[in-house]
């Protein structure tokens, strides 16, 4: 048996979007910008795709979503054009952002402050949000920009987006939210909650990679980030993604139709196994079930290092993910495990899990077998576990490696 | 940047099968006693290095015949990923049956060309060399314990990559006698920092005693003060041409001082050094008159004619006087 338990990071194509997509490379095939009938034979489908997209999100018709190449796309681009239009050609000069966001946000933040921005990253706290009286209180004449993600990759936990929105609309500063995670895991209604820009991914929510969106609240303006032949009202250049645009389409009406019912599901999927897996001793979860999007488990196994389980994981056809790094190029640890105030020791031992809607109880059985077995294998090598102590002298009493 | 860079690698297909096969199925995993250890006759040293919160840690046991110093078994723990415990392994199988003299020289590389499948094609990708280098720090330790001296006296240099061991000495000198200039041409002479990367600079995996942006910064110093020196030595020679502009400016003030300006001052006036530049046929250097100077007549004839004839004769037949 294969698992795939690493939906945070993409998801397979459901079938029935492909079959939605596959008209549109051989048979309708024209530049929808095109007069004659070769373009506009493409139309119906993607007016179709852009009201389900506004439908899946409660956009308004005054609102614009505008297809990217993906929500990396989406990201610089809010930040870059809001550094462009309000900071280089305006009077602010401070963005607020969180120290969890996906890397197109903090690198470009980064990237900004070489630029001579002033950021602000502020951590979350022990249940791994940021609370939005923090956003607050953060917030000068000078902000700019706020940018906060819906939900978070590495643990699930959800944001008070509709709180900070409310915040930023009061103190009028833009806000920014990075929904990667959110849309077609939990309900994202925009037209109950204030968000000025909201970024989107299709490979999220068993759609196609390479296709992504951007919110635009009341079609407000926003310096283009890709110039060129004005496609999109002239808000992001370059020809129509028409069959991914479809593929998007598709995808986020399945993952939004019967929503409360296809995560009730899966939550009962990922509360069992998370149940299964806390059965072992040293082990803790991050983060409160409840304020979690439904699919996701970061776990953490003293004395077990997060690769190295992954290999096990890996050997039993098991696919998950580690946010701790002995694997990536920088060693660091799991820095929202540090942030929700976990030991030291537990920073490179998490695990991620992330269902989907197609995680079967076949597989989360085999899943909670295998991974005991794995912890039990590794904790046995592990120096963790060990009885003998070391010779007086030979004790490490403080990390020799890095310090954090 | 290439080509071969666009797809980024896949960490684990990097791995020798060695690597994969002993992570799978370590063959010295586990413990030895104290009391076992003892039952036999023999002395137990247990060693530490690294911690969970380093996100590595390995614990090495040694089973020592004191009558002869011979790692008779050795065993290990660790906390870590695949490589740490496949390196980890293969330490443990190198030091049985070697003399704890002989088992401290066990290097990292000897550790990594253990786990190669074929000599020439490295064991694992360069971020995880260092968990070869902790089977190395590991030794060192027990070795220490057993002898009971400080594992840093096996250390006979200070090593600033531990990946390629390359010393600091072997940096400086390589710095200077090739005129490096960059980190990047340092790794491509020496191999340092082509690795894990950490001795680069701060904020790498591990924090380092020495890094090569402040060994490089350092040695170019002190090249550069080398060369003040010679150009001192050159001025104190007399070689005009050679000093360096301070050296030039007051060379030029103890010339004017010595022939000069006590007959500007007894007109009530003086100058002052602005400048020096040197072309490649003329050294300019330009001056200010003071006081009375400033506007006399013959400051820009016979004065000046008299001051940059002293100092052509005293320093350098290139000199031209500039007022401005």
């Amino acid at each position: 048996m294969q698992v795939y338990l690493d939906n945070n990071a993409t998801t397979m194509v459901d079938p029935k979007v492909v079959e939605a997509m596959l008209p549109y490379f051989s048979e309708i095939y024209g530049n929808p910008n095109s007069l004659h009938k070769f373009g506009t034979a493409s139309h119906p489908a993607l007016r179709n795709a852009i009201n389900k997209v506004y439908t899946a999100i409660g956009a308004n018709d005054e609102d614009d979503i505008v297809f990217t190449s993906c929500a990396t796309e989406s990201n610089n681009w809010v930040l870059q054009s809001v550094w462009i239009d309000h900071i280089v050609n305006g009077d602010k000069n401070h963005i607020v952002t969180t120290e969890v966001e996906h890397p197109s946000v903090l690198s470009t933040c980064k990237f900004l402050e070489e630029q001579g921005v002033k950021v602000t990253y502020l951590p979350v706290n022990s249940e791994g949000i940021v609370e939005a009286h923090t956003v607050k209180s953060f917030i000068t004449e000078k902000t700019a920009l706020v940018s906060v993600m819906w939900a978070s990759n590495e643990t699930g936990m959800i944001f008070p987006i509709k709180e900070i929105g409310a915040i930023c609309k009061e103190k009028g500063v833009l806000f920014h939210t990075d929904g990667v995670q959110a849309v077609g895991k939990i309900p994202v209604n925009l037209s109950e909650v204030h968000v000025d820009f909201m970024s989107m991914s299709a490979h999220k929510f068993h759609g196609p990679k390479g296709i992504g969106a951007l919110y635009i609240r009341n079609s407000q303006s926003l310096s283009p980030l890709l110039h060129g032949g004005a496609h999109m009202g002239g808000r992001r250049s370059g020809t129509l993604n028409v069959p991914y645009i479809v593929g998007m389409g598709k995808a986020i009406e399945l993952a939004t139709m019967n929503m409360p019912e296809t995560m009730a599901k899966i939550r009962t999927k990922r509360d069992r196994l998370e149940d299964a897996l806390l059965e072992l001793s040293d082990t803790f979860v991050v983060g409160n079930r409840e304020n979690r999007t439904p699919n996701t488990i970061l776990i953490s196994i003293r004395g077990v290092e997060g690769e190295g389980m992954l290999w096990d994981l890996n050997n039993g056809q098991i696919g998950a993910s580690t946010g701790s790094a002995c694997a990536s190029e920088d060693l660091e640890a799991n820095t929202v495990m540090l942030a929700i105030g976990a030991d030291n020791e537990l920073a490179h031992t998490g695990i991620r899990l992330s269902l989907s809607r197609f995680t079967t109880d076949a597989e989360v059985d085999y899943t909670i077998s295998h991974f005991k077995n794995a912890v039990a294998r590794l904790r046995n090598i592990s120096s963790s576990f060990a009885i003998q102590k070391p010779t007086k002298g030979g004790e490490v009493l403080e990390c020799e490696l890095h310090h954090h | 940047m290439a080509k071969a860079d666009m797809l980024g690698a896949s960490l684990w297909d990097a791995y020798s099968n060695k690597v994969t096969t002993l992570m799978n199925n370590p063959q010295h995993q586990g413990e030895i006693f104290e009391a076992d250890a003892e039952s036999r006759g023999h002395k137990l040293i247990v060693a530490d290095f690294g911690a969970e919160s380093c996100g590595d840690a390995v614990r090495l046991y040694w089973e020592i015949d004191p009558s002869n110093d011979t790692i008779i078994n050795s065993k290990f723990k660790s906390f870590g990923c695949g490589t740490a415990i496949a390196s980890s392994d293969v330490m443990t199988e190198l030091c049985i049956g070697k003399t704890v003299q002989e088992a401290v020289k066990i290097t990292n590389i000897d550790v990594e060309m253990a786990l190669r499948d074929t000599p020439d094609v490295p064991a694992v990708p360069p971020q995880k060399m260092h968990c070869s280098v902790m089977a190395y720090d590991v030794i060192k330790k027990a070795a220490g314990l057993y002898m009971g001296v400080d594992a840093a006296s096996f250390e006979t240099e200070i090593i600033v990559c531990e990946c390629a061991r390359v010393s600091l000495g072997t940096l400086r000198e390589v710095i200077k006698l090739n005129d490096l200039k960059t980190v990047e041409q340092i790794t491509d002479y020496t191999k340092a920092g082509g690795f894990c990367k950490s001795c680069i600079k701060p904020g790498g995996h591990e924090a380092r005693e020495w890094y090569l942006v402040d060994i490089l910064a350092d040695t170019r110093k002190e090249m550069d003060e080398e060369k003040m020196k010679l150009a001192a030595d050159a001025g104190a020679n007399g070689k005009f041409e050679e000093m360096t502009l301070v050296q030039q400016i007051k060379a030029v003030d103890a010339i004017v001082d010595e022939n000069v300006r006590q007959f500007l001052i007894m007109d009530g006036g003086d100058m002052e050094v602005i400048d020096i530049k040197k072309g490649d046929d003329y050294i300019d250097i330009y001056i200010r008159y003071l006081g009375a100077c400033n506007g006399c007549s013959s400051s820009s004839t016979g004065t000046l004619y008299a001051i940059e004839a002293t100092l052509k004769e005293k320093l350098s037949s290139k000199i031209r006087v500039l007022p401005i």
